[in-house]
């Protein structure tokens, strides 16, 4: 037999005597701080039904739409007959159009290889996590980067004559501005643009200029990629 | 209403037999255990979680966009599949394999109007996918990662679609693809030598469309569905996808 233990085990439950440091937790900074799960239901049938009524859905539309739009098919390819413009496929006719105002090395290679790297690190920028709003701190300092920014893209863009990226980067960084000269409009569009930290501009400036540069090469460029209206 | 009934007994009687019972194991899926079962004990859809958040179900939260995306990517293996049974990757016969679909094969347009429309729709829906993930904020831990994989799906989903652009073998698809490997041609140092590895030679003739054809049909769909998968079974693993708290 053993001797008779001569330490006691238990735990204390006075807080104030034995303080124990559990874990900290300074307002919702990381989506692993766990919130309320809410009600959950179990994947099947939940899932997998409605997953079933999106295909079901998509394949409809798909199927009407490829009964009455006809894939193109022009002559057999000829190397020695070049169509004026020569197109790309859609989603590379905003590389196309930079191509157009830029050097081949920064609008072909810089460009996209930078836009690549910027979306790889987007996660792991871990900067305004918590979707502090663009004006909500620090806002003259801030305002005087945002200026400053502003200033030097307008200039490179305009030297470069490039308007069909300044234009929306004009538009965008005046919508940015709206909401700081306007803190306390009621107005619910206003409220919204407030609200959005500085991540949501960059990425919606970047959609806009994507989506403008997109929709010009396809519809408002003919012979030497001059501009052409689509009706005409 | 008998006829209902006829069908369910005959289905129930089908669910007893020794052959259905040796591939679904499990019986119907009618309690929380055996439902469980059903998406964890089946290949196809145990990359599913077992249980969802009700909130990550609306239409909101996702638009189904990452679905679509995937269906998409059915479709086109689908319609791809049955294109290659009357496709030569070959100078000219692929632009005569073209005008067989349009004349000769039974719905050989329907046929190649599903797979380019389905392609052109799988770009916009995984672009709009990642533009809505990034708005709602589902980059951010724990999903880091797989935000990664998917900008990898994305530029194989280009990659994908601008390799098949070439296949017809028309005007439009020669003069797209020569636009596009010219701009290779400007990337420093490397810039000649990928090109020429991706045509097989100088100009876009007939190697660079059999190299075109074997990525668009086989290396480039095995990497998008290994990438799928792991980016399916990272959902999964990193606690399915964000919710937010300002949607009802």
């Amino acid at each position: 037999m053993s001797e008779k233990n001569t330490f006691e085990v238990g735990l204390s439950s006075d807080a104030v005597k034995h303080p124990r440091r559990i874990v900290f937790i300074t307002r919702k900074t990381s989506a692993k701080v766990k919130e309320e799960v809410g009600p959950q239901l179990m994947s099947f049938p939940h899932v997998i039904l409605r997953e079933t009524i999106a295909f079901q859905f998509l394949a409809i539309v798909l199927v009407v739409l490829a009964l009455f739009w006809d894939a193109p098919l022009e002559q057999l390819a000829n190397p020695l007959l070049t169509p004026n413009p020569a197109k790309a496929p859609w989603y590379f006719l905003g590389l196309q159009e930079l191509l157009h105002y830029f050097p081949p090395l920064v609008a072909g290679v810089l460009l996209p290889t930078l836009v690549v790297l910027a979306l790889v690190v987007i996660p792991y920028f871990d900067i305004n996590i918590e979707g502090e709003p663009l004006w909500g701190h620090r806002s003259s300092r801030r305002m005087k980067i945002y200026l400053g920014v502003f200033a030097v893209l307008f200039v490179l863009l305009a030297l470069y004559d490039a308007w069909t990226v300044l234009v929306p980067t004009v538009l965008v960084g005046v919508f940015g501005l709206v909401p700081y000269f306007l803190p306390t409009s009621e107005s619910r569009f206003l409220k919204f643009l407030g609200s959005q930290p500085l991540p949501w501009w960059v990425m919606t400036w970047f959609i806009a200029v994507a989506l403008t540069l997109t929709a010009v090469g396809t519809f408002f460029r003919g012979p030497g990629w001059s501009w052409v209206w689509p009706w005409s | 209403m008998a006829t209902t009934d006829w069908t369910h007994q005959r289905l129930e009687q089908l669910r007893q037999t020794r052959v259905w019972r040796s591939i679904f194991r499990r019986g119907p899926a009618r309690t929380n255990r055996t439902r469980s079962l059903a998406v964890f004990g089946n290949f196809a859809l145990h990359t599913l979680p077992v249980k969802v958040r009700e909130k990550s179900l609306s239409v909101r939260a996702t638009y189904y966009l990452g679905s679509i995306s995937f269906f998409l990517f059915v479709v086109l293996t689908i319609t791809g599949v049955l294109l290659m049974f009357y496709y030569h990757p070959a100078v000219p016969d692929a632009y005569r394999d073209m005008k067989d679909l349009i004349y000769v094969v039974s719905n050989g347009v329907f046929l190649r109007n599903l797979h380019r429309l389905a392609a052109h729709a799988m770009v916009v829906a995984v672009f709009w996918h990642m533009f809505h993930v990034f708005y709602r904020g589902g980059y951010k831990p724990p999903h880091e990662f797989n935000w990664v994989i998917g900008v990898g799906l994305l530029m194989v989903t280009l990659f994908l679609s601008y390799t098949g652009y070439l296949l017809p073998w028309d005007q439009l698809a020669f003069w797209a693809i020569t636009v596009g490997t010219n701009i290779i041609s400007y990337v420093p140092v490397l810039g000649r030598p990928i090109r020429f590895l991706l045509l097989g030679g100088h100009i876009i003739g007939q190697n660079a469309l059999l190299r075109f054809y074997v990525l668009h049909c086989v290396i480039l769909p095995l990497a998008a569905v290994g990438l799928i998968g792991m980016h399916f079974w990272r959902i999964q693993k990193d606690g399915g996808i964000t919710v937010r708290d300002d949607h009802e």
